[in-house]
């Protein structure tokens, strides 16, 4: 699974960024995270409030701090 | 202007972002009305109490006397903070809790059908209770073109989000009064209606960097959330833990400041430097406030010592605005999607509105 964290690096993306990985880390599954922080990048996935994530192409959450409860819903194991 | 795609997350089984799960089929309950009328009955039996509380607990439990310098200090301060706090969370809660009915998404959906002057008071008004810090004023723009949003109704957005802020009115009604707040209010109001009116007018839709005019042929996903009363409850305690957690420090700091000018330092202190007859002090106030960045929790008792000193209400206005309203790191963000030319224009204006502000509130009060 792919992981992407959409965010210019604010405290709110920060945090999202922690709970994503803390997420991950209880439910033991492997995937790779990684962070889009371009304002330009993040535009063209269609995304205009921040933070996001994106699991595998789709888009779960947007411009909202999602909780750790609601990102393990998302990673199925 | 494109059709917005749409994905609801909660039909193939997953959550909706931010919902817990199940939170749906809750409902508020005529219990849970009742303890909030409850709430509300107590705090506001307790708000009562506070100014006798202050007298008895600076003049009678520590046995100060009443007009002594240390006396008002204390007396100052033991009334201010709770009274303060006490504002302070109700407003976060009740804004919280608005702030679930207007997503960004539900916004820019709104303005998009607006034409300019309409647009640029709805967008000023949206500003207020839609959810906003300034790193997210880039994804917000962007959006806001993407729907095809004029771009005076956008700056009026912009100017609006971050100008009127709840935390700064509540601050200025508990520490100053009423009268003081609504000037703050409809000035802040009319400032980013009549500057965006402006920008509008001046047809600059050619100074948006050139990567951002191609989105408006995308399209933006959008995830609807279904909220109950029972989460938007709980959207209205997020916000007081998220944010009186944040500012309770900088509030009683400020107040405690505020307490020692007000028991110590002499009035009419500041008269001669920021009083009305110094016309110059406006201009000044406002280039002075342009670099420094401030959140309204910090600023607010700032404004209050030099009120109490005898600065003029103008000055001091303008003052505040410009720290709020015009600040540095915004601009440079804003840089990647605008031309610096459109940015000086956007300063320009905004500037030059507060300049009147501040001159109008010094001739007239």
């Amino acid at each position: 699974m792919e992981i992407k964290v959409c965010g210019p690096g604010c405290a709110s993306c920060e945090k999202t960024q922690k709970i994503v990985e803390a997420a991950v880390a209880a439910k033991g599954v492997d995937v790779t995270i990684s962070k889009i922080t371009d304002f330009q990048e993040i535009a063209r996935l269609g995304i205009f409030s921040t933070p996001a994530v994106i699991i595998d192409g789709e888009v779960k959450c947007i411009g909202n701090i999602p909780k750790q409860s609601e990102v393990e819903s998302w990673l199925k194991s | 202007m494109e059709p917005i795609k749409s994905i609801k997350n909660c039909a193939d089984g997953g959550d909706c972002c931010d919902v817990s799960t199940g939170a749906n089929k809750r409902k508020m309950t005529a219990q849970q009305l009742g303890l909030g009328l409850l709430g509300l009955t107590t705090w506001y039996i307790v708000y009562t109490q506070l100014l006798p509380f202050s007298h008895y607990f600076s003049y009678g439990l520590f046995g100060f006397e009443k007009g002594s310098h240390l006396g008002e200090a204390i007396q100052f301060f033991a009334y201010d903070t709770p009274k303060v706090m006490m504002l302070l969370t109700l407003i976060v809660f009740v804004v919280g809790m608005l702030r679930s009915f207007f997503t960004q998404e539900r916004t820019r959906k709104v303005l998009a059908g607006k034409r300019e002057t309409a647009g640029n008071v709805m967008a000023a008004l949206l500003g207020i209770v839609t959810p906003f810090c300034s790193c997210s004023a880039v994804p917000l723009f962007l959006g806001f073109v993407q729907a095809g949003v004029p771009l005076g109704v956008t700056f009026s957005f912009l100017i609006a989000a971050p100008m009127v802020n709840e935390i700064a009115l509540v601050l200025l009604y508990g520490l100053l009064g009423w009268k003081v707040a609504a000037i703050y209010l409809g000035t802040g109001l009319a400032i980013a209606m009549g500057a965006g009116w402006v920008i509008g007018r001046l047809k600059l839709e050619h100074l948006i960097e050139d990567w951002v005019q191609e989105l408006r042929a995308g399209a933006a996903v959008v995830i609807e959330e279904k909220l109950s009363w029972a989460d938007r409850i709980d959207r209205g305690w997020e916000a007081v833990r998220d944010i009186v957690g944040k500012v309770w420090v900088y509030v009683v700091a400020g107040i405690a400041v505020g307490a020692m000018i007000h028991g110590y330092v002499p009035e009419t202190f500041m008269a001669s430097v920021m009083g009305k007859d110094a016309w110059w002090s406006v201009p000044v106030a406002v280039v002075v406030g342009i670099p420094m960045y401030s959140n309204a929790a910090g600023i607010v008792p700032v404004v209050e010592a030099l009120l109490g000193k005898g600065a003029a209400l103008g000055t001091v206005l303008a003052f505040m605005m410009s720290v709020i309203a015009l600040s540095l790191p915004e601009m440079v963000i804003l840089r990647k999607v605008l031309k610096p030319k459109l940015i000086a224009v956007f300063i320009g204006v905004v500037g030059g509105g507060i300049l009147f502000t501040g001159f109008l509130f010094n001739l007239i009060i």
